[in-house]
C-alpha cells in the first residue's frame, strides 16, 4: 500500500443494510478477508417494515484503508449506503457496558462512590457484588473499568457503539 | 453491458396465475434472461432440473468433466460474446469444485451465473448426504450469492441474479438450490424493469471530472493511455472510442494482460503489453509520463512493480465503474467512476467540441524518447535452426492464423506470457486468460466456452504441458460435442515460470519443477479422439501448425520447444519500472536479482 507509513486513524462508520441472512456474515467477512481492523461493531433492526438493519463500526486504518473500507462495503450488494461519521462533522456516539464487582466491607462504599461520579446505575445488588450499568464514549467506560479492575471487578460486558451525526439531518 | 441492465428485478411481487414447479421456474426464467447454452454436470440435489431440461429444447446443455472446467467455459462464453456465462453443478462436492472457477471470474470480473444444487431446506445444517455451506464458501468468492428457501422467490431471484452479475463491474453469482424448492410449485414472475432496492451502480460520469480530465490531458508533455479489463466489460464500442481517442490524441497507449485487442497492435501507437512481462517501452512510458489515463485497469501489483516507484512524476486520471478500483494501490489525482464506454464517448464528444489542439512538437519530443526505448527490441531472442524457440513457434502460430477469425485462450505460465508478447490482436473478445487467479487449467475450458458461443471461428489454447493436465479430462467435452479446438502446447518440460523464477531468485535450485513423467501428448490426443501432432525441431513446426489447422476435428499439437528459454522483459516482483531485465546479454549469470521484499511477493 502507497501510504503504509500514512498516520493510523480511528472512524465510526454507519451502514444501514437489507436485513436478510448473511448480510453481517458479509460484512465480518469482508474485514477479516482484506485484513481490515474492527474496533467494535454493533448491528440491530432499526426499521422493521422495510426490513433495514442498521450496522455501527469502528475501525482503525490510514486515510487509503478507511476510504477503501468504505468503497468495499459501500460495494456489497445489500448495503443501502454507507456513512463515515468521523469525517461528516460532529457526531455523538455511546456505548453500554454491564460492569459486574466483588465489593465487601469498606470497598462497598468506595466502588459505589466512583459509580456515582460517573452515573453507573446500579442493576444488581448482593452482600458481596454490584452490577453497574453504564452509558457513555467508549473511553468514559474504559476508564471506569480501569478504576474497578483494583476495587475487585469480576467480569464486564460491552455492546460496542452506537452513534450518529449531530443535526436534524437523517443517517 | 453495464450501461444496459434493463431488467432490474425485484419490488413488488406482481404474480402471474399459473404456478409451475420450481425446476421449471428457473429454466422459465434463463429462457426469459436470453439464455441458450449451459454448462453443467448433475447429481443428485439437482434432478429435478435435468429432468426439467430433458423435457425441453430452448436451452442447450453442455456436458463438462468437471465442474471447475464448467465455470471457465462459462467465462470463456461470457468474455468472448459480452454475455452472462451459466453454470449448473450439484450440492457438496459439485459446489466445491466449482470454487476455483468462481473465485476466477470474480478476479477478472467475468459476468457468470451459477446454479448450484443444495439438500432439502429442512437437512441444511445436518450434515447431510452431500451437504456443503454453498453460500458461506462461495460468499468471499462470489459477487454476492442468495439461498432460495421460498419458491415464490425463486424467479426473482434468477432475475435479480443476472442483473448483479452483468451490472456495474461484472462477477460472478451463485444461486443455492435447495431441493425441495426445485420440486414444489410457485408462481412465476418475469423480469421486470425495476430499480434494485440497493445495488445500483454508478455508470455514469461527472462531465465535471470528464472536463478537468481533458484539462489535463491537452496540457500533458509526456502523456499515456493504460486500458485494461474494464474497457473490454465496458463493450467493443468502448474499444473502438479507446482507439478513437488515441487517434486524436496521437498520445501513446499501453494494454494490460486483461485488455489485449483493445487497440489494435498494429497501432503504431501501441506500445504493447505494460507490467511485469510488459515491453520496455511500455513500462519506461509509464514510468516516465507526466499525465496517465488509466481507463477500466486497476493497477494490479503485476502492473505496478514496487508502488513507492511507480511513475513518480505524473498526474493521474483513473475511469473506473467500481470506486473501490480507485486509490486501492495507486493514489490518483483524478477519479472519474462511471462506465468506461460512456466515458469514453463524453472524452471524445468533449474533445471535438473543445477542439482541444495537442502541440505536436512536445508531443514529438515525447514519441522521440519512446522510439529509443522501442529501438531496444525488447523481445528479440535468440534464433536457432534445430531447437524450436516458444516465441517463434507463437510468432508462427500468429502468421498462419492472420486471415482466420482466431480466439486465443492459455493456461498459465510463460507460454501465456509469449502469447501475450507475440500473438497480435487487432479485436477486443478474442482473448481469453486467467490473470487475476492465474489459474492453471483455465484454457481448455475456456476454449470450449468461446468455440461454442462462435462456432465457425478457430479457437487455440496456447498451453504449458503442465497446465494442460490440469483440466485434460475436458478434451471428452471436445469428443462429444465435435468442437473443433486447436491445443497448441508448448512443452518445454517444465513449469517453465516456476522454473524461471528458481533461477533468478532461488540460486537455480529446481525444487519440484521438471514436468517428470509427462504422457505422450499425440496418444493421450488419439486416447480421447481427438488429432495428435508434433514437432520436435523447426522444419516440422510450419508442417504440424499446418495440419493442426487443417484438421476439422479438436487437436493436440505437442510443440517441444527450448526447455530453458525464460520470459524478458521482466520486472522482478518489488522492482520499479525502470529495473526491469531484459533478456541476456544484458544479464550475467549468477546475478541475483532477489530483493527481500520482492522474494516474499508473487
Ligand atoms: C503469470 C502472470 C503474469 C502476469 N503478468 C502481467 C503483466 O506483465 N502485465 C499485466 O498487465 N498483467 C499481468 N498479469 C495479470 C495481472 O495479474 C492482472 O490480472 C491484470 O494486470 C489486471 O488487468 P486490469 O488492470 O486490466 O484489470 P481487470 O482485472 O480486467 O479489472 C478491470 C477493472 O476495470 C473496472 N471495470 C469493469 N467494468 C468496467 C466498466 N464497464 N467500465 C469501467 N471500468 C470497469 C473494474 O472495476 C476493474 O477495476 C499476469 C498474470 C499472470 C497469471
Ligand atoms: C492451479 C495452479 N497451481 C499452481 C500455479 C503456480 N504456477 C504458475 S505457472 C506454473 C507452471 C506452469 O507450467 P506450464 O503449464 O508447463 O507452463 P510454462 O510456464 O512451462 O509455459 C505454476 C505451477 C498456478 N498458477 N495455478
Ligand atoms: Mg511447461
Amino acid at each position: 500500500m502507497a501510504d503504509k507509513t500514512a498516520p493510523q486513524e480511528r472512524h465510526t462508520i454507519a451502514v444501514l443494510v437489507d436485513n436478510e441472512p448473511g448480510v453481517l456474515a458479509r460484512v465480518i467477512g469482508l474485514f477479516s478477508g482484506r485484513g481490515y481492523n474492527i474496533e467494535s461493531l454493533t448491528v440491530a433492526e432499526v426499521d422493521r417494515e422495510v426490513g433495514l438493519s442498521r450496522i455501527n463500526l469502528v475501525t482503525i486504518g490510514t486515510p487509503m484503508v478507511i476510504e477503501q473500507i468504505k468503497a468495499q462495503l459501500d460495494r456489497l450488494v445489500p448495503v443501502h449506503s454507507v456513512r463515515d461519521l468521523t469525517e461528516n462533522g460532529p457526531h455523538v456516539e455511546r456505548e453500554l457496558a454491564l460492569i459486574k464487582v466483588y465489593a465487601i466491607g469498606e470497598n462497598r462504599a468506595e466502588t459505589l462512590r466512583l459509580a456515582e461520579i460517573f452515573r453507573a446505575r446500579v442493576v444488581d445488588t448482593t452482600a458481596e457484588s454490584f452490577i453497574f450499568e453504564l452509558t457513555g464514549p467508549a473511553d468514559k467506560l474504559d476508564t471506569f473499568i480501569g478504576l474497578m479492575r483494583p476495587l475487585g471487578l469480576v467480569e464486564h460486558a460491552r455492546t460496542g457503539a452506537a452513534a450518529m451525526s449531530r443535526g436534524k439531518e437523517p443517517f | 453491458m453495464s450501461t444496459a441492465s434493463p431488467s432490474a428485478p425485484t419490488g413488488t411481487e406482481q404474480t402471474s396465475t399459473a404456478t409451475l414447479k420450481g425446476a421449471e421456474i428457473v429454466l422459465k426464467a434463463l429462457v426469459d434472461q436470453g439464455v441458450d447454452v449451459i454448462f453443467g454436470y448433475p447429481g443428485g440435489a439437482v434432478l429435478p432440473l435435468y429432468d426439467a431440461l430433458f423435457q425441453q429444447n430452448q436451452i442447450r446443455h453442455i456436458l463438462v468433466r468437471h465442474e471447475q472446467a464448467a465455470v471457465h467455459a462459462a467465462e470463456g462464453y461470457a468474455r468472448s460474446t459480452g454475455k452472462v456465462g451459466v453454470v449448473l453443478v450439484t450440492s457438496g462436492p459439485g459446489a466445491t469444485n466449482a470454487v476455483t472457477g468462481l473465485t476466477d471470474a470474480l478476479m477478472d470480473s467475468v459476468p457468470i451465473v451459477c446454479l448450484c444444487g443444495q439438500v432439502p431446506t429442512h437437512l441444511i445444517g445436518n450434515d447431510a448426504f452431500q451437504e456443503a455451506d454453498t453460500t458461506g464458501i462461495t460468499r468471499p468468492c462470489t459477487k454476492h450469492n442468495y439461498l432460495v428457501k421460498n419458491v415464490d422467490k425463486l424467479a426473482r431471484t434468477v432475475h435479480e441474479a443476472f442483473y448483479v452479475a452483468r451490472s456495474g463491474r461484472p462477477g460472478p453469482v451463485v444461486i443455492d438450490l435447495p431441493k425441495d424448492i426445485l420440486v414444489s410449485e410457485g408462481a412465476y414472475l418475469p423480469p421486470q424493469e425495476i430499480a434494485h432496492r440497493t445495488y445500483r451502480p454508478r455508470t455514469e460520469p461527472d462531465l465535471a471530472a470528464i472536463d478537468a480530465a481533458i484539462d489535463l490531458l491537452e496540457t500533458a508533455k509526456r502523456p499515456i493511455i493504460y486500458a485494461g479489463g474494464g474497457v473490454i466489460n465496458a463493450g467493443p464500442e468502448a474499444s473502438r472510442l479507446l482507439t478513437e481517442l488515441v487517434e486524436l490524441s496521437g498520445f501513446p497507449c499501453t494494454l494490460t494482460l486483461m485488455g489485449l485487442g483493445i487497440l489494435p497492435a498494429s497501432d503504431p501507437r501501441y506500445l504493447g503489453m505494460v507490467g511485469m512481462h510488459g515491453t520496455y517501452e511500455a513500462n519506461l512510458t509509464m514510468h516516465g509520463c507526466d499525465v496517465m489515463l488509466a481507463v477500466g485497469a486497476r493497477f494490479d501489483d503485476r502492473v505496478t512493480g514496487r508502488t513507492d516507484a511507480f511513475s513518480p512524476g505524473s498526474k493521474k486520471i483513473q475511469i473506473d465503474i467500481d470506486p473501490s478500483s480507485v486509490n486501492k494501490n495507486i493514489r490518483v489525482d483524478l477519479a472519474i467512476i462511471g462506465d468506461a464506454g460512456r466515458a469514453l464517448e463524453l472524452l471524445v464528444q468533449r474533445w471535438k467540441a473543445r477542439k482541444v489542439k495537442i502541440d505536436r512538437e512536445v508531443i514529438g519530443r515525447w514519441w522521440e524518447q519512446i522510439e529509443c526505448w522501442r529501438a531496444v527490441n525488447c523481445l528479440a531472442y535468440a534464433k536457432t535452426d534445430e531447437v524450436i524457440k516458444p516465441q517463434y513457434a507463437i510468432e508462427r502460430l500468429y502468421q498462419m492464423t492472420r486471415d482466420r477469425d482466431v480466439y486465443i485462450t492459455t493456461e498459465v505460465g510463460q507460454h501465456q506470457m509469449w502469447a501475450a508478447q507475440f500473438f497480435r490482436f487487432d479485436k477486443p473478445n478474442h482473448w481469453m486468460t486467467s490473470g487475476g487467479l492465474g489459474t492453471m487449467g483455465y484454457g481448455l475450458p475456456a476454449a470450449y466456452g468461446v468455440q461454442i458461443a462462435h462456432p465457425d471461428a478457430l479457437v487455440v489454447d496456447i498451453a504449458g504441458e503442465a497446465s494442460i493436465l490440469m483440466n485434460i479430462q475436458e478434451m471428452a467435452t471436445l469428443k462429444q460435442y465435435r468442437l473443433p479446438v486447436k491445443v497448441f502446447i508448448l512443452n518445454n518440460q517444465y513449469m517453465g515460470m516456476v522454473r524461471q523464477w528458481q533461477e533468478l531468485m532461488h540460486g537455480g535450485r529446481y525444487s519440484e519443477s521438471y514436468s517428470d513423467s509427462l504422457p505422450d501428448f499425440v496418444k493421450l490426443a488419439e486416447a480421447f479422439g481427438a488429432t495428435g501432432l508434433r514437432a520436435t525441431n523447426m522444419s516440422e513446426l510450419d508442417d504440424v501448425i499446418r495440419k493442426m489447422l487443417d484438421t476439422p476435428g479438436p487437436v493436440i499439437a505437442d510443440i517441444c520447444v527450448d526447455q530453458l528459454e525464460n520470459c524478458f522483459p521482466m520486472i522482478p516482483s518489488g522492482a520499479a519500472h525502470n529495473e526491469v531485465l531484459l533478456a541476456p546479454p544484458d544479464r550475467k549469470a549468477g546475478d541475483s536479482f532477489a530483493s527481500e521484499d520482492g522474494m516474499v511477493l508473487v
